[in-house]
């Protein structure tokens, strides 16, 4: 039988999904023999590929980079899932939201006696991504197809939606979980 | 003409980083720079919360030490009370942090770094992760699993949830151990210890291999900073915090952490979002130190359990008793400080009073500043708060371990792509020493770049004999 193909991505995260994830402990080992792991923090793969099956999609969409990303993975993927309260909702991300992009970055870097005279993330050829004016859910930006709510959602929970999608049944969009 | 060369993102790591190498003609690394990628300036909505509120919500600011930060915004919460917390209630937050220590160390070991250190660093990329790892090796695969299942487990059985509990609060913890989950985990101690020396034994056989690594990963005298109990021991929980210098002498006497900010000032460079801490006295960048398991091995007197201080003996050996300068001993001084944690699990869970119910000390503010520090798995981390007469947090600062250590990896990551990065073909298994380099540390990038705050500034010049010129102080 043909693996499937799972792409797992954090955004603007705190790994918590993730780290949620591998506590299905064992379990991923038995996983791991119908999926194939495509891309995602855990494994060493730099570019979104194609003909992606699922993608489980962690975090909000914070910076240009960011934006990018779920682009290419909504072009590339059959069945994108939003993947904890971070992508589901903004949760904490978005709270920064109120104080805005340069005044929130004023704020952590500009201080006197600093080495550097530019923000991070502002100038021109600044390698860094910038942010983005909002931290956004991920549905705000492309379409998603499944989400999986928590924070971080019960490994319990990726089990049995994983599981489902593995089976090629779409479990019902947005199975509750308590907050938190 | 130089070429550049981008390692983005970097993967198995927390969070979120790439690493730029500058190539000269003559195919030498010239520069390496590590970026860290991801800002999310956290802390900013926290003012105005009340100060209660700030363990659960700072527990969400990593998913892999959620528990660090819970103690460490609790233990300022503590100072802000200004009570002294009942004793079991102390015990009961060791003991979770022990469970934590044990379950991060593990990840770090098995499931980030274990494909690099048991596959090989030329392994292909697609089987260097924790699945090609259990293809290879499946029973080690499945006791590093098992080993990182222990810490969470205990985690979850003492605070309701694997990640972001919300069981820490000022004054103490919400509810009581069962007498049950004591003697569950009493049993897997055995399990959970024989899978920390097999691991050890593996690090021992495997590491001739690396001799090239080991001296260039991040192989650099520097100083190093860790938390020590009154008698100099290793600890993770409270005491002093300790500053020796590349030949293990103190550079200062061992301070309070609240006293941090007359050590440590951080500096900000505009290609990282990730600020750089530097020892103020010798100032940035010279002031570079490091923080975490090979830190706090090499700052303490001894461990204070007998397992592990007869590992302690035979590491110090790598270096004749001076301090270990190799950052890939990193790995090594992790495994030691599992040994130790689970030492330290199975006493405070063998001590009567751990079952005792009463575990919360209960007042309002009583102070408007304090400073809550702790050792987490990657080093010293402190939460710093203010609060007006309401208890509504009013200014916060965050050292995170991943911080202290920034300057240090960003050596780190030169010299290894120095040593190893050459010529016109750029193979993997080169670019994926630079990277191991940054596993080496095991950073934890989302909580490094949350820091955020009203910083207190403070300059001070100092010429070139070390004599100071001029101070000036603002903020708090
Ligand atoms: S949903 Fe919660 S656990 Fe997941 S990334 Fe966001 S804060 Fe972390």
């Amino acid at each position: 039988m043909e693996k499937v193909k799972i792409g797992t991505i954090w955004l603007d995260a705190c790994s918590g999904c993730h780290m949620s994830m591998l506590d299905m402990d064992e379990r991923l080992l038995e996983l791991s023999e119908r999926i194939e792991m495509v891309y995602g923090p855990l494994v060493d793969y730099k570019t979104i590929p194609e003909n992606v099956d699922v993608f489980l999609v962690s975090g909000s969409v914070s910076t240009d980079k960011e934006m990018d990303y779920v682009k290419k993975i909504r072009e590339n993927t059959k069945i994108v899932a939003s993947f904890g309260d971070c992508a589901v909702t903004g949760n904490l991300p978005s709270m920064r939201n109120p104080v805005g992009t340069r005044d929130i970055l004023q704020e952590v870097y500009s201080q006197e006696g600093n080495p550097c005279s530019q923000l991070p993330g502002m100038s021109e050829d600044t390698p860094l991504p910038r942010l983005l004016k909002r931290a956004r859910p991920v549905h705000e930006v492309i379409e998603v197809d499944q989400f999986i709510q928590g924070c971080p959602p019960h490994a319990d929970l990726i089990h049995l939606i994983v599981s489902e999608l593995l089976e090629g049944r779409t479990p019902r969009r947005g199975i509750r979980t308590m907050f938190g | 003409m130089t070429r550049e060369i981008k390692i983005d993102p970097v993967t198995r790591i927390e969070g979120h980083a790439k690493i730029t190498l500058h190539q000269n003609d003559d195919g030498a690394v010239s520069d390496a720079r590590f970026h860290v990628t991801q800002f999310r300036g956290f802390e900013k909505f926290c003012e105005g919360r009340p100060f209660h509120e700030m363990p659960a919500i700072t527990a969400r600011i990593c998913g892999i030490c959620p528990v660090s930060h819970m103690l460490g915004s609790g233990k300022a919460g503590d100072e802000l009370m200004a009570v002294r917390i009942p004793e079991t209630a102390v015990a009961l937050r060791r003991l979770l942090n022990y469970a934590q220590m044990v379950q991060s160390h593990a990840l770090s070991f098995f499931h980030l770094s274990g494909p690099d250190l048991l596959l090989g660093m030329d392994a292909p990329a697609a089987e260097r992760n924790v699945l090609g790892l259990a293809g290879e090796h499946p029973d080690l695969a499945k006791k590093g699993i098992r080993l990182r299942q222990f810490g969470q487990e205990l985690i979850e059985k003492l605070a309701g949830k694997k990640i972001h509990a919300a069981w820490v609060v000022p004054g103490g913890v919400n509810k009581p151990m069962d007498a049950e989950v004591r003697e569950k985990f009493l049993n897997e101690i055995p399990e959970a210890m024989a899978i920390a020396k097999e691991a050890l034994d593996v690090f021992k056989s495997i590491h001739d291999n690396f001799e090239r690594e080991i001296k260039s990963f991040g192989c650099f005298p520097s100083a190093f900073l860790g938390m020590v109990d009154s008698d100099g021991h290793l600890d993770h929980y409270d005491g002093y915090l300790r500053l020796i210098d590349a030949d293990g002498h103190k550079i200062v006497e061992d301070f309070l952490p609240s006293d941090y900010d007359s050590v440590i000032g951080e500096a900000v460079e505009q290609w990282s979002y990730l600020k750089f801490p530097y020892y103020r006295k010798k100032g940035y960048p010279d002031g570079v130190y490091r923080v975490g398991p090979l830190a706090r091995l090499n700052v303490c007197d001894s461990c204070g359990t007998p397992e592990a201080d007869t590992e302690l003996e035979e590491f110090r050996g790598l270096s004749e008793g001076r301090p270990v300068d190799s950052s890939f001993y990193y790995h090594y001084a992790r495994l030691i400080e599992i040994v130790h944690g689970l030492e330290r699990i199975q006493q405070i869970l063998e001590w009567p009073d751990i079952v005792a119910k009463r575990v919360r000390a209960r007042a309002e503010a009583n102070a408007l500043e304090g400073v809550g520090a702790i050792e987490a798995p990657r080093g010293t981390l402190l939460h710093h708060y203010g609060i007006d007469e309401d208890g509504l947090i009013s200014y916060v600062n965050l050292i995170v371990a991943t911080g202290h250590n920034n300057l240090a990896m960003n050596h780190g990551v030169k010299q290894v792509a120095q040593e190893f990065v050459k010529g016109d073909e750029i193979q993997d298994g080169m670019l994926n020493r630079v990277e191991a380099i940054i596993r080496a540390f095991d950073p934890c990038l989302s909580c490094s770049t949350h820091a955020l705050g009203k910083m207190p500034i403070n300059i001070e010049l100092y010429d070139n004999k070390g004599e100071k010129i001029a101070e000036q102080s603002s903020g708090l």
